[in-house]
């Protein structure tokens, strides 16, 4: 693996810990004690039936929900607390900002900023966050742009480019923080089919190159080949889990049994 | 494309087009009202060598020169405003969003004239101002006519302003924020980045409708002796009598004024229009004029 180093003493520190993690809107219990761990250079691909929880979990991973109950941490800090005294505090929207930095994400219907080219998408955040020099982030954007496929629309408009080429540069865009995680809720299900193979491409070459990625998807394909490691969650907890192609083999729950015979 | 005339298939279709009989009458009910206007004006007494005379004088420059300055900074001071007030609207805190309702709502619910006089009185609600550290003045000398016109006109510009920045800050999808966020960019960031950039093209057009109205409504300000337009006018007119002449010579200034904010408002609809047009691809007209469409990278910083 050629996982980044990890800023934390201990290299087998798992890059997500989520323990016993719930989080429920008014009386809806939407998650109800999820218990996931994520190792350095893993990917973990999550399914499940829609209203399940997968995406109220991704955003929970980098604060874009509370949680109500429950650990969560990402490269050994909790997320969006700080914990002192034995009491936890919520951290500062500086402060959330900040973690979010190591974190990417990449959306379903790709967020990409519509008043910006593709080019100026991606070097938005580390010339305006990082502050890094203008020059440096242009050479990694067109750097970034280039892997995956897309080095001569680099002054394209979102509205210029097709859905599977935006989500490229979606996802380029959250390459460009060097960030130590990224989460993916369903980059392709909002793709049409010919053009789901393109951004599959592109997250298999990121897999290789030892990202550490948690995986939204219905693409079973995709996590049999790509994944270490398959989720099954229903209602709200994790019923199932382990290697992909064993958990697609041999499902040991009746609940993922059917979601699996729906899908496959 | 392929040429018509050489077309293989069927002959183009020759329709006989709906006639639209109404449009007649409508135009000829138009033209007799307006002829009716015009007779009215050409049969009264006023001579239009005057209007057109003092046009260039002086007095009436100057007066226009001022309408320019008060309507411009007030409404940049309403603009200011709005982008506040309006982020403050949605604030997650209860108590900043009430100070901003409470703002719109007594700004908005009161006439300009009457906040014009008040603003102009201010020395008898309160006779000095102090700064702590810096000074104490004076209300009566602080408040020229020109702070009391800036102030009134642009403060409660701010009222309206604040209610089209929140709806165009409102028309923005979610997703567009959260994914600023997830990035690691502060709420300010995003607001001021991603958020407003995009916004602007719903807040645009009104504001413009906005900026037309600040002219004619500087004209308030000739109340609390602002050297306006429209004082210049009747200090004229008080003196040659020739009243319906000059208030056409005001009228004609007033009308220019307000075709050139109309244009400057399409420009800046374009310009804002960046990569979010039909289909993506910029207008000739746009291109023509070297305004931001996609693909003309030297427009954007
Ligand atoms: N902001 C919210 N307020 C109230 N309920 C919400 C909110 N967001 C999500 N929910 C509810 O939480 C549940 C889980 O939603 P979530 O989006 O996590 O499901 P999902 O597994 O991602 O589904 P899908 O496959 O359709 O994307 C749903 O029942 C949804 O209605
Ligand atoms: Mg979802």
């Amino acid at each position: 693996m050629t996982a980044k180093p990890m800023m934390t003493a201990n290299p087998a520190m798992p890059v997500v810990s989520a323990q016993d993690v719930h989080k429920w809107y008014g009386q809806a219990k939407v998650l109800n004690g999820v218990d996931l761990e994520v190792a350095p250079g893993e990917v973990c691909c999550v399914i499940g039936p829609s209203g399940s929880g997968k995406s109220t979990f991704l955003r929970c991973v980098n604060h874009l929900e509370k949680i109500d109950a429950g650990r969560l941490q990402v490269n050994g800090h909790l997320v969006g607390y700080r914990e002192r005294g034995g009491r936890l505090h919520e951290l500062r929207e500086k402060e959330v900002a900040a973690q979010r930095r190591d974190i990417g994400m990449v959306f379903q219907r790709f967020n990409l900023f519509p008043h910006m080219t593709a080019l100026e998408n991606i070097m938005e955040a580390p010339c305006r966050v990082k502050r890094e020099a203008k020059a440096v982030v242009r050479e990694r954007a067109m750097r970034l742009l280039d892997r995956v496929g897309l080095g001569a629309r680099c002054d394209a408009y979102p509205a210029q480019l097709s859905g599977g080429q935006q989500q490229r540069v979606a996802i380029a865009r959250a390459l460009a923080m060097e960030p130590t995680l990224m989460l993916f809720d369903e980059p392709t299900s909002a793709l049409d089919p010919e053009l789901v193979g393109e951004v599959l491409d592109v997250m298999r070459d990121l897999a290789t190159s030892g990202m550490t990625m948690v995986v939204v998807t219905h693409e079973i394909g995709f996590a049999r080949e790509v994944g270490d490691a398959l989720v099954f969650l229903d209602e709200g907890t994790i019923v199932e889990s382990g290697h992909p192609r064993e958990v697609c083999a041999r499902p040991r729950h009746e609940r993922t049994r059917a979601f699996l015979s729906k899908v496959l | 494309m392929a040429d018509v005339s050489t077309h293989p298939g069927p002959p183009p279709i020759r329709a006989v087009p709906v006639r639209h009989y109404g449009r007649w009458v409508f135009v000829a009910v138009m033209v007799v009202a307006l002829a009716l206007v015009v007779r009215a004006f050409w049969g009264a007494d006023i001579d239009y060598s005057v209007t057109l005379r003092f046009l260039t004088a002086g007095n009436v420059l100057s007066g226009l020169v001022n309408t320019v300055v008060i309507s411009v900074l007030a409404q940049a001071v309403g603009i200011a405003l709005g982008v506040v007030f309006a982020v403050m609207a949605m604030s997650r805190h209860a108590e900043v969003r009430a100070v901003s309702a409470a703002y719109v709502w007594l700004f908005r619910g009161t006439p300009v004239l009457v906040q014009l006089l008040l603003w102009y009185n201010l020395s008898l609600v309160v006779s000095t101002v102090t700064v702590p550290g810096v000074g104490s003045w004076p209300t009566n000398q602080l408040i020229t006519p020109f702070i009391a016109a800036l102030l009134g006109l642009g403060i409660n510009e701010g009222a309206y302003m604040a209610e089209i920045v929140r709806a165009g800050i409102q028309s923005i999808d979610h997703g567009q924020s959260e994914a600023a966020q997830a990035l690691g960019m502060s709420p300010l960031l995003t607001m001021r980045r991603v958020v407003l950039p995009q916004a602007m093209r719903v807040i645009v057009p009104p504001t413009g409708n906005e900026f037309v109205s600040m002219l004619k409504m500087s004209s308030l300000a000739y109340a609390i002796q602002y050297g306006e337009l429209l004082q210049s006018a009747v200090k004229i007119y008080s003196n040659n009598l020739a009243i319906v002449e000059l208030l056409l010579t005001v009228s004609i200034w007033y009308l220019a004024l307000t075709s050139v904010a109309t244009v400057f408002q399409g420009f800046l609809e374009r310009r804002f229009s960046r990569g979010v047009m039909g289909n993506g691809r910029p207008s000739v007209r746009s291109r023509l004029l070297g305004l931001g469409g996609p693909g003309t990278k030297g427009a954007v910083r």
